[in-house]
């Protein structure tokens, strides 16, 4: 079955003015996406990716350079202001909001912004409250609220008008792991509500495998590759994944990365007892061998390896050629 | 496909979200006695020392009645300074006016919004003033025709907070220079305005300044005040004030429409519009 598309941008480009001399800074790149009716879709990629600006032209913050977006079938240049009544956006480490009113008031007032009468608003915010579960800060000052409350707050203002597409910009930031299971449950139930879409840009892989339908890999203003998880996953099992701790940490890492057959490399380093691991995508396992002497070469032991089953981490590493870190 | 919004729909969003920005202005700046305190205490230090000045040296009661007038229309100016004219700086600041550009209101709502609460929470302060001024100093006033000089005030706020929303909309893109220009705009409007003095439109007083200060429209509102309320005049001697003051809404209002269209596509096409800490 066809479905509906409800985010859809064509050949969409944005150039920002750079350094004098230096030329500019192409943030989006010829970007062609399609986000369908029902769907959680996650863009992943490092900062300066384009993420954010994506979600600011989506947005009608933003005028593209070049190529068109649309929302629903509107053009977010020409038709911005129809296209404002069906969005909403939260962007995680943002709190918008006055920090002298309660979150009653606030909720209030960015419910007055869409136009929603006063008891239809009052319902719709006592449900808010009851989701996102702030009713014994229903009248505490935003200022008091603690980062994970404001958090909350911020989350509840994007479905205080029930929008039909709903954009998260790295919506977990900051939050402990309660929090963020929390909003990431609320969300994909939302979602079940039916005629919604989800647009979501987070740093944070498992949230992404978690939560999304699909999911678009960003690099430098271009999409590398666009599937569902488990298919991205899928795509890179034709080479091999493999996780190596190894001690000291390794000083010259390109070293690595320019052994031929290294698709990908990302190392995450525990200070504590001064073990770094190395996940890696190779194209083929004889790899290995030149990849071991090189380590030793550079005077670091191993103390641990194994393959490991591909993760929407790995299907990043070999598409962006680093991790996220 | 998404129906367009009727304009009864337009214009019921646009009055909501008018009343709400009111709303917020009112509750917020009155949740703080403090602040209410110092804002009608603090000017009376300044207004005093001019009352005493005019009493040493001569000048008639109705001089200390001017400027008690002077200082409370000055509570005005000091608002739309800073509570209009940099406010998208701080909306900025805080994530707010990202906010609002995503929500399908007009800015002007938004700024009429903060208009009107500006004016009735400035109104309250500059009556405590007055009321302040006149029993701490004495100073005598007329009030034979409250009427005229309501609506003489009435059409000097509108006419000032237009001026106001003119500013936000040319400052929207600004960053700390929107702080730098209110500062540059706060005592020369002051002295233009003839605030402190006993009258702007005297021989005393250059004329080029005299043309300067007609440019602001609480410079014109408030000699109609005070004509009104000190000197004995009645309406038929200041329709030349209202006319002015009805020209400056009818000018400045479309003008502030247009910059906030402006610097609004402006933003959206440089990517400023939403660039903070500049």
């Amino acid at each position: 079955m066809k479905r509906d598309l409800s985010i859809e941008t064509k050949s969409l480009r944005r150039l920002f003015k750079g350094i004098p001399g230096k030329g500019d800074v192409v943030a989006l790149d010829q970007v062609d996406l399609e986000v369908y009716d029902d769907e959680i879709f996650g863009l992943l990629g490092p900062n300066g990716a384009g993420k954010t600006t994506l979600i600011k032209i989506l947005c009608t913050l933003l005028l593209p350079t070049e190529g068109q977006a649309l929302i629903k079938g509107l053009d977010v240049v020409k038709r911005a202001s129809q296209i404002r009544r069906i969005i909403n956006l939260v962007s995680g480490g943002e709190t918008p909001g006055y920090g002298i009113l309660s979150v009653k008031e606030n909720l209030w007032f960015f419910s007055q912004l869409y136009g929603l009468p006063r008891d239809f608003a009052k319902d719709r915010i006592s449900k808010l409250v009851d989701q996102l579960e702030l009713q014994d800060y229903l009248n505490t000052r935003m200022s008091k609220l603690s980062t994970g409350y404001k958090q909350r707050l911020n989350l509840a203002r994007g479905f205080v008008n029930d929008p039909a597409v709903l954009f998260l910009d790295e919506p977990t930031l900051g939050l402990d792991v309660l929090s963020a299971r929390h909003l990431r449950t609320l969300v994909k139930d939302w979602i079940r509500t039916g005629g919604k879409t989800v647009l979501l840009t987070t740093h944070y892989m498992a949230e992404a495998d978690q939560m999304c339908d699909r999911v678009g890999i960003i690099n430098r203003g271009k999409i590398l590759a666009c599937d569902i998880p488990q298919r991205l996953k899928t795509k890179v099992t034709g080479g091999a994944t493999w996780k190596i701790e190894i001690t000291p940490n390794l000083s010259e890492l390109e070293s690595l990365k320019s052994i031929p057959g290294v698709v990908g490399l990302s190392t995450t380093d525990n200070i504590e007892t001064g073990v770094t691991t190395l996940k890696l995508v190779l194209e083929e396992e004889s790899v290995m061998s030149d990849l071991l002497s090189k380590i030793r070469e550079n005077g670091s032991k191993v103390l641990n390896m194994g393959k490991s089953e591909p993760t929407l981490e790995d299907v990043y590493i070999s598409l962006v050629g680093t991790g996220m870190e | 496909m998404l129906p367009k919004a009727t304009p009864r729909e337009e214009l019921l969003i646009n009055l909501r979200a008018a009343y709400a920005r009111m709303w917020v202005r009112l509750r917020g700046s009155n949740r703080e006695v403090t602040g209410l305190v110092a804002e009608i205490g603090l000017p009376i230090l300044t207004i005093g020392a001019y009352v005493i000045l005019y009493r040493a040296i001569g000048l008639p009661p109705t001089a200390g009645a001017a400027v008690i007038i002077g200082g409370a229309m000055i509570a005005f100016w000091t608002n739309v300074l800073w509570n209009m004219s940099s406010q998208w700086f701080w909306e900025r600041e805080s994530g707010n006016l990202e906010m609002y550009l995503v929500a399908p209101v007009s800015r002007m709502s938004v700024l009429l919004g903060m208009a009107m609460g500006g004016s009735v929470n400035t109104s309250i302060r500059a009556l405590g003033i007055v009321l302040l001024g006149i029993f701490v100093f004495q100073v005598p006033f007329q009030l034979a025709d409250p009427l005229s000089i309501g609506l003489v005030f009435v059409l000097t706020l509108v006419a000032l907070y237009t001026m106001g929303m003119l500013f936000a909309s040319i400052f929207m893109l600004y960053g700390r220079e929107a702080w730098n220009t209110a500062n540059l705009l706060q005592e020369p409007v002051y002295f233009l305005s003839g605030a402190y003095f006993p009258r702007i439109y005297a021989p005393v007083v250059p004329f080029a300044l005299q043309v300067a200060g007609s440019l602001i429209p609480m410079t014109i509102g408030l000699d109609a005040i005070r004509r009104l309320a000190i000197y004995g005049e009645s309406i038929a001697t200041i329709w030349p004030h209202i006319l002015a003051l009805i020209a400056c809404t009818l000018i400045l209002f479309p003008l502030a429409r247009r910059a906030l269209n402006y610097m609004e596509s402006l933003g959206k096409k440089e990517g400023r519009l939403t660039l903070r800490w500049q």
